[in-house]
């Protein structure tokens, strides 16, 4: 039996996985964004900070993602075994890259031009809104398209601590050692990031020209 | 919250009184500075890199405030103006313009009416004004990206944002400053005989004697954050402190190699 009979015949539960695989990538960007894009703006003019903030963010994502779902399990409040768990590691994954092209891609901006917008009458909140962030959308962008890859990929191993997704292909696949349903779950997962690699990349590309 | 908009009932349109900035660290870039400026004047602001004269200049509209003195803008201490009001008074063009690179240029000329809230049409017809005023037909430029024009062409933009709110006053810092030589005489040419028909009241930073010549009805010169004095053209090349020798003798040097202004 080829791989792609296995992964007709069990359409179904592929499917089932891969929205499951979907929507633990998005709610754990979600929580990323919706973290490290306020933190990451904060962080800019506050550069002592922003070392220590971008250092701790950088010895997270050294951390093993296996150790890092297992250290979870036991946390209150945001532990345990599920879904749930495995949001908030993949939250942490993906908020380095987030918060680090906030940072850089508003310090990045011609200060010039932040210059002649606050000596035009802008106030500090129409600079962020008006000129800071759309200037530095194609490197935010860029951070989110990494963070997105980075997530699809670290989600498979989320199915070690129950939470579902492609990844429950694999490691049923590695228990049976059975590589038709390994790639049942990889190949899935390989899609998956290929297309938001290249439809990020695809709207990075018009928003720089804009 | 008043207005800027008649300045000209004014006496003094800016006035520093012994105006002193320093850094954070100690260092001192603008010392005892006290001067003032009539309405409808130009006062250039003259000294080499590091004199203290962009400073000044930012000490007018608040970018910077001062440690020591005050800074009266239409007779009232520029610290009880609020700052976003007192900067859309205040036009403010800069090196290379300082245009927003992903806003069309009759976006950015329309800057300031915008963050004011006009109604649409009046915005337009003032985006219109402004451009055929700086000799860019709107046709032809409205709606190009800053990144599609020369540099002179920008320069002319960053002038028509700034007067777009009709603001009394203008703060130019080397405006002119990244232009070519040809380029550059143009612009001075039209800028001096724009400022006397509009009758505005201009601080122009320049470390160009004969741009300061050309445009001031005054000169300030300043060296080291000190205000060595103020001066006429005509005084200016007969003042006999070092600083104001020593940029009358640089007009002299290169007189014969360099014909702009």
């Amino acid at each position: 039996m080829n791989w792609y009979d296995f992964l007709l015949r069990n359409r179904g539960e592929v499917l089932e996985r891969t929205v499951e695989h979907m929507g633990l990538v998005g709610a754990s960007m979600g929580i990323a964004l919706a973290i490290g894009l306020p933190l990451g703006v904060a962080l800019v003019r506050r550069r002592t900070l922003q070392r220590w903030v971008l250092g701790v963010a950088n010895v997270v994502q050294t951390i093993p993602s296996l150790a890092l779902f297992g250290f979870l399990i036991p946390v209150p409040w945001i532990g345990g075994v599920g879904a749930s768990t495995a949001v908030v590691a993949l939250a942490l994954y993906a908020l380095l890259p987030i918060l680090r092209n906030t940072c850089t891609g508003i310090a990045e901006v011609d200060p010039a031009v932040v210059e002649s917008a606050r000596g035009m009458g802008m106030t500090p909140r129409q600079v962020l809104w008006q000129v800071q962030l759309p200037l530095a959308a194609p490197v935010l962008l860029a951070g989110i398209r990494v963070a997105t890859v980075i997530s699809i990929g670290v989600t498979t191993i989320a199915a070690a601590i129950g939470a579902g997704g492609l990844g429950v292909f694999i490691f049923r696949g590695v228990a049976m050692v059975n590589n038709q349903v390994i790639l049942a779950g990889a190949i899935p997962a390989a899609l998956l990031a290929i297309v938001a690699d290249t439809a990020l990349g695809f709207l990075q590309r018009r928003i720089a020209k804009a | 919250m008043g207005s800027l908009v008649n300045v000209l009932d004014w006496e003094y349109a800016l006035e520093f009184r012994d105006v002193t900035f320093r850094l954070p660290s100690g260092a001192v870039l603008a010392c005892g500075i006290s001067f003032w400026i009539a309405p409808g004047e130009t006062l250039v602001l003259l000294g080499r890199s590091g004199s203290g004269k962009t400073t000044t200049l930012k000490l007018i509209n608040r970018l910077l405030e001062p440690s020591g003195g005050e800074i009266r803008v239409a007779g009232r201490s520029n610290t009880s103006w609020d700052p976003i009001q007192l900067r859309r008074g205040i036009g403010y063009v800069i090196q290379d313009a300082g245009l927003f690179p992903h806003w069309s240029v009759e976006r950015n000329v329309a800057l300031v009416p915008q963050l004011e809230r006009w109604p649409v049409d009046r915005i337009k017809a003032r985006v219109t004004e402004m451009m055929e005023l700086v000799g860019l037909p709107p046709g032809e430029y409205a709606k190009r990206k800053p990144s599609e024009l020369s540099g002179g062409q920008r320069q002319r933009v960053g002038v028509a944002r700034a007067l777009a709110a009709d603001p009394p006053i203008l703060l130019m810092d080397e405006p002119f400053g990244a232009l070519d030589p040809v380029t550059r005489a143009d612009l001075q040419r039209e800028f001096r005989s724009l400022a006397q028909r509009l009758q505005k009241t201009i601080v122009f930073v320049t470390h160009d004697v004969r741009e300061a010549l050309f445009l001031g009805t005054r000169i300030a010169l300043l060296d080291q954050g000190r205000l060595v004095g103020i001066y006429s053209p005509d005084q200016f090349l007969k003042a006999s402190e070092p600083e104001a020798r020593a940029f009358a003798a640089s007009l002299n040097s290169s007189g014969g190699l360099d014909s702009a202004g």
